[in-house]
């Protein structure tokens, strides 16, 4: 009935559907098992995409041929470019998406794919022979072979969903767990954890008084995720922000008794950064109000999410207490939030190609990997499925280094470290964060995943040489053009720096403070003129390449320092416990992580500097 | 592994053991390292052939001259590391050794790690494995002189301060990335100007301790130095007669020395910072009391301890000094005794032959016990009667590595490298500041200032920011 497929990804969420979508792309011939076909590209959780840091991984993940900014920009239906007035490394967009809409176009995109085939049923078991993934097995007990499985699950693996004191099984709300792969897993070795996450309750947006809470309108100018040709936003829906207050908080805090969370009843591990409203009182005791954001769910629903009001408390405390905050006082309930407990599997279980160590061919990405968030899973389902594609064709893995990209830090953190809470990206985790920018993702990324073979990448690449041209003709103009006092001392002056005392180059009036290249070229006219034939993005990256030159600069140094031991290579199969002069902690350390670089091995906690140096020595020159 | 640690850098360390011999040999190994010399040196020795000598002097930043030096020149390939190496023979005082050590961290050195131009050998190719590994096994050894020991060896609360600093500044660090990565959040930011104040704060306080560890200032104020004694033990005499001048109140009414009294003693190029202090009994009275707690808190602070008492038959049996000694001093504390009034003592033995022989072979055989237990030099303060073989004694000391002088530069110099750094790139962060420069950049120097400051603290990783953040603010939507 099946043919043998290259690559099997077990799971349609936004992990899955990436790897489906990156591992067809490379050549591939794909299945997508799926549980229910109706569900395909869900956003379970708040119906937006991107954000801090987030938004960068979208960009990254769209310079590498994935499709969720693609789906994003198609479904959007609002845009803002968060952080808009601190450096240029923090623009971070992010999008509104009308919930429906982003599912039915993934599963367009999906559809259209040649190398895509579809199955719907639970998978329960993997086909593992001689340690290597050779297929999945099925509810009903059909087999189907493959050289590869990509693993998804989402938060279906023995999840468990819990709203007050009642809990029940399932992956989502009205969907059903996923049972056997987690137990199978721990049969061949694994080692499973728990985590937890939640979803506040969803609202009838015509119960809801707009008038009462604040207005957040999308960008004057929106912006968008892909470098390709995609639409940008004509019209925008508006978010609105309320407060919760003491009255609402106490409230809550009769339900406290019946909380799962403090009770006792859950037991997975919790993010820190994303608490339920009812850990946030907890936590936060004297904090007498806390922000909520109102969100649509899409252009032709009522139905609203109220972002910040994740909990578990019953229902009907839930309800009351929603009923408390400003604008909220008739509101209608269209279901209540819940939290779910789910397995995952300590990522340090993985090699830094997001493959298994214990089962050749074998992957996983998303939350099974202990990550949270649309954007994490994505890119991890977008590096699964290329590295998928590599294995069975028996080429190196394509593994992105912490200076490259933020899906490199992401996954470096995720193998050598592991995680205590569900982990999200922050753009603190990263060191080289001028350079990790999301206006230059497709110079950095597009021409590496275009000579792996990814399809589809031409007008990306035609795009990004285009930028990178224009942006040094602008250098070079700025480099080689003078101002006069008399155009820009007006302007300095207004901005409280210094007047000029003669005819200088452009460039050097760019680096400072509070002038940009448009205050310039308002006063320049020769200057308005040239920049009349470069678009918007190359005359961004060129104002930020001479505008941050010195910063930029720094971090590259310090990026090249690091990368001489980022390319000694160590072999899988390296005695450590045979050199003495290691540490203890570092030989224990290093045979369980096996990194692949010596840069890798210096970022493993316990490993220290003459670790490192001993490691050189052995490894030799 | 820090990212400011590796084999890019030009690295620089003293050669030669330190404090032996008339000569010293400094060496700087990398890209950087004739470049380094040049900036320095009286000669422009930026294109002359390798292995070449050159004689000149070597100027520090206020253009005075530190010493006159044999600047050897290897180029890459042809050096030990097979990197570019230069090698500075100056005079063997340490204090040479340290100021010129200094001046090349200011000019982009950093300090070698312990075997790294012999690690540096090997990966460029310069030596077999079985010798790498004899290395391998000297960086696992020294590689227990880490972080921790690096604080415990910091005395005078500067390991506190510095770990107290940290906590400050991560705390600062995750303010600011609490602004990056939460600004859309209903969180409430720290207002620049309380900022300024923490990073002005901040910087005082490191440059307090840059200055107290500034290097050379270290030898050239001294080895400290205590003097401690029982009351009239002749320990304020012994000063003077160190000194060769009237400084100490000297009286023989016991007890004259209230207050500690610090002088600094240069022999042979070696400072010796000695501080007098009050006699150790059970004080009488409430303002001795306190003299004899400044005593014991100065000795605790010492890095050598000259212990003086009178042999006189108005002082004490030699079974009691050692008694006393090792109650005075921490372990791994360099001692030395000296038996004063030796005159005096002499009449007494005389004296003894005809009076008493028991006692005579008993206070004899006492002082050759003691001798055996702790370096012994007797004395007459007084009649300035072989103070040159205390002088000796305490050179010796310091040559010996016993107040490990040898490991003072080293230590200090790598402390002073990261403290200095660190004070750095917190100004760099000021000056973004001062300049309206978005919060990422100056987040990015903060970061390099704690970075700093971990090659004494150890590591940070950004979980500390991120759990000072969640600890402090209620984060995510």
């Amino acid at each position: 009935m099946f043919p043998k497929y290259d690559v099997i990804v077990v799971g349609a969420g936004h992990a899955g559907c990436e790897a489906a979508v990156a591992a067809a792309n490379m050549g591939s011939k794909v299945l997508l098992a799926t549980m229910n076909m109706q569900t395909i590209a869900q956003m379970s959780c708040n119906p937006a995409m991107g954000g801090v840091a987030k938004g960068q991984i979208v960009r990254e993940i769209d310079a590498l041929g994935g499709y969720s900014g693609i789906v994003t920009d198609h479904t959007m239906i609002q845009f803002r470019m968060l952080n808009k007035s601190k450096g240029p490394a923090m623009w971070s967009p992010r999008a509104q998406s009308d919930r429906m809409l982003f599912a039915a176009k993934w599963r367009s995109l999906l559809e259209q794919h040649p190398n895509i085939d579809f199955w719907q049923e639970m998978i329960n078991g993997i086909i593992v022979k001689d340690g290597i993934a050779k297929g999945v097995r099925t509810g009903i007990g059909l087999e189907i072979e493959s050289k590869s499985v990509v693993l998804t699950n989402g938060t279906f693996l023995n999840g468990l969903i819990h709203i007050g004191e009642k809990n029940f099984g399932g992956g989502r709300a009205g969907e059903r767990a996923s049972i056997g792969i987690t137990e199978q897993l721990v049969e061949l070795g694994f080692e499973a954890g728990r985590m937890k996450t939640g979803t506040p309750p969803r609202i009838d947006g015509r119960s809801l008084d707009w008038e009462a809470m604040e207005l957040q309108a999308g960008d004057e100018t929106p912006s968008k995720f892909s470098y390709t040709d995609t639409p940008t936003l004509k019209k925008q829906r508006p978010c609105h922000i309320a407060y919760t207050n003491k009255e609402v908080h106490d409230l809550l805090r009769t339900g406290f008794d019946r909380s799962p969370m403090f009770n006792g009843r859950i037991r997975g591990l919790g993010p820190r950064y994303c608490p339920s409203i009812e850990d946030k009182i907890d936590r936060f005791a004297d904090k007498d109000r806390h922000q909520l954001f109102v969100e649509p769910e899409g252009w032709d629903t009522v139905e609203i999410y109220v972002n910040g009001f994740s909990s578990s408390l019953p229902e009907d405390v839930q309800y009351k207490a929603l009923r408390k905050i400003r604008g909220f006082e008739n509101a209608k309930m269209f279901r209540p939030g819940y939290a779910i407990e789910y397995d995952f599997f300590q990522p340090t279980q993985l090699k830094t190609s997001l493959e298994t160590r214990l089962v050749k061919n074998l992957f996983f990405a998303g939350q099974i990997n202990g990550t949270t968030g649309y954007e994490e899973a994505a890119c991890q389902g977008l590096m699964a499925g290329i590295n998928a594609h590599l294995a069975i064709n028996e080429e190196a893995p394509f593994v992105l280094k912490r200076s490259e990209a933020y899906i490199g830090v992401l996954i470096d953190d995720l193998v050598n470290k592991g995680t205590k809470e569900p982990y999200r990206m922050f753009t603190s985790r990263a060191e080289y964060r001028i350079l990790l920018r999301q206006d230059n993702a497709d110079i950095r990324l597009s021409p590496i995943v275009e000579k792996l073979g990814m399809a589809n990448m031409e007008q990306r690449m035609e795009r990004v040489e285009e930028k990178v041209k224009a942006a040094q003709a602008i250098d070079d103009f700025f480099r080689k053009t003078s101002v006069s006092p008399d155009q820009m001392n007006a302007y300095l002056e207004s901005v409280g720096s210094s007047k000029l005392k003669q005819k200088v180059k452009m460039n050097t009036v760019l680096a400072r403070p509070n002038v940009f290249i448009e205050n310039i070229s308002k006063n320049v006219p020769a200057l308005a003129e040239y920049l009349t034939q470069f678009d918007e993005e190359a005359i961004n990256l060129s104002e930020i390449n001479m505008k941050y030159e010195g910063y930029i600069r720094r971090e590259q140094e310090m990026v090249e320092k690091m990368n001489r031991l980022e390319s000694v290579n160590l072999r899988e199969d390296f005695d450590y416990h045979s050199i003495t002069s290691l540490s203890f902690e570092a030989r224990e350390k290093l045979s369980a992580l096996k990194p692949r670089t010596i840069g890798q091995a210096s970022r493993i906690s316990g490993v220290s500097p003459s670790d490192i140096s001993v490691l050189l020595i052995h490894v030799g020159r | 592994m820090s990212v400011y640690r590796n084999l890019e850098d030009t690295i620089v360390a003293l050669a030669t053991p330190a404090g032996v011999g008339a000569i010293a040999v400094i060496r700087l190994s990398g890209k950087d390292a004739i470049q380094i010399t040049n900036n320095c040196f009286s000669k422009n020795i930026l294109n002359v052939p390798s292995h070449t000598i050159h004689f000149g002097t070597i100027r520090n930043k206020e253009k005075q001259i530190i010493d006159e030096v044999l600047v050897s020149v290897f180029i890459a390939p042809t050096s030990y590391t097979k990197e570019n190496v230069v090698e500075i023979s100056c005079h063997g005082s340490p204090y040479i050794i340290q100021q010129l050590i200094t001046l090349f961290i200011k000019k982009g050195a950093r300090m070698a790690e312990a075997g790294e131009f012999t690690l540096r050998a090997f990966l460029n190719g310069q030596m077999d494995l079985s010798q790498a590994e004899a290395v391998a096994d000297l960086i696992a050894s020294s590689s227990a002189a880490s972080h921790e020991l690096a604080m415990q060896q910091m005395r005078g609360g500067f390991s506190d301060e510095i770990k107290k600093l940290r906590q400050e500044l991560i705390d600062f660090a995750a303010l600011i990335e609490l602004e990056l990565d939460f600004g859309e959040e209903d969180v409430e930011f720290a207002n620049r100007s309380d900022l300024r104040n923490l990073i002005l704060k901040i910087q005082q306080v490191l440059k307090a301790l840059i200055q107290s560890f500034q290097l050379g200032n270290v030898l050239k104020n001294g080895v400290n130095t205590v003097i401690a004694g029982r009351p009239n033990a002749g320990k304020s005499t012994l000063l003077n007669a160190l000194l060769n001048e009237e400084r100490a109140i000297v009286s023989d009414i016991a007890g004259t020395t209230r207050d500690t009294i610090e002088e600094v003693l240069n022999i042979n190029g070696v400072n010796f910072r000695l501080i007098d202090t009050a006699g150790i009994r059970d004080a009488k009275d409430q303002i001795e009391a306190i003299g004899v707690e400044k005593t014991l808190e100065k000795i605790n602070e010492s890095a050598l301890l000259v212990y003086v008492y009178s042999m006189a038959p108005d002082g004490i049996y030699p079974t009691e000094v050692v008694q006393e000694v090792q109650k005075l001093a921490r372990t791994g504390l360099p001692v030395i005794v000296v038996g004063n009034k030796v005159d005096a003592y002499q009449k007494e033995l005389e004296r003894l032959v005809k009076d008493d022989g028991q006692m005579r072979e008993t206070l004899l055989q006492q002082n050759k016990d003691l001798s055996a237990t702790f370096p012994t030099i007797h004395i007459s303060a007084l009649q300035k009667e072989n103070i040159h073989s205390l002088k000796d004694a305490l050179y010796k000391t310091v040559i010996k590595g016993e107040v490990r002088a040898d490991n003072t530069i080293v230590s200090n110099a790598r402390h002073y490298d990261a403290l200095q750094k660190a004070y750095d790139s917190l100004d760099a962060a000021l000056n973004g500041m001062n300049n309206n420069i978005t919060a990422d950049f100056i987040a990015m120097d903060i970061r390099a200032s704690l970075n700093y400051l971990a090659e004494i603290t150890g590591d940070i990783s950004t979980d500390d920011l991120l759990d000072s953040i969640f600890g402090r603010f209620c984060i995510g939507k």
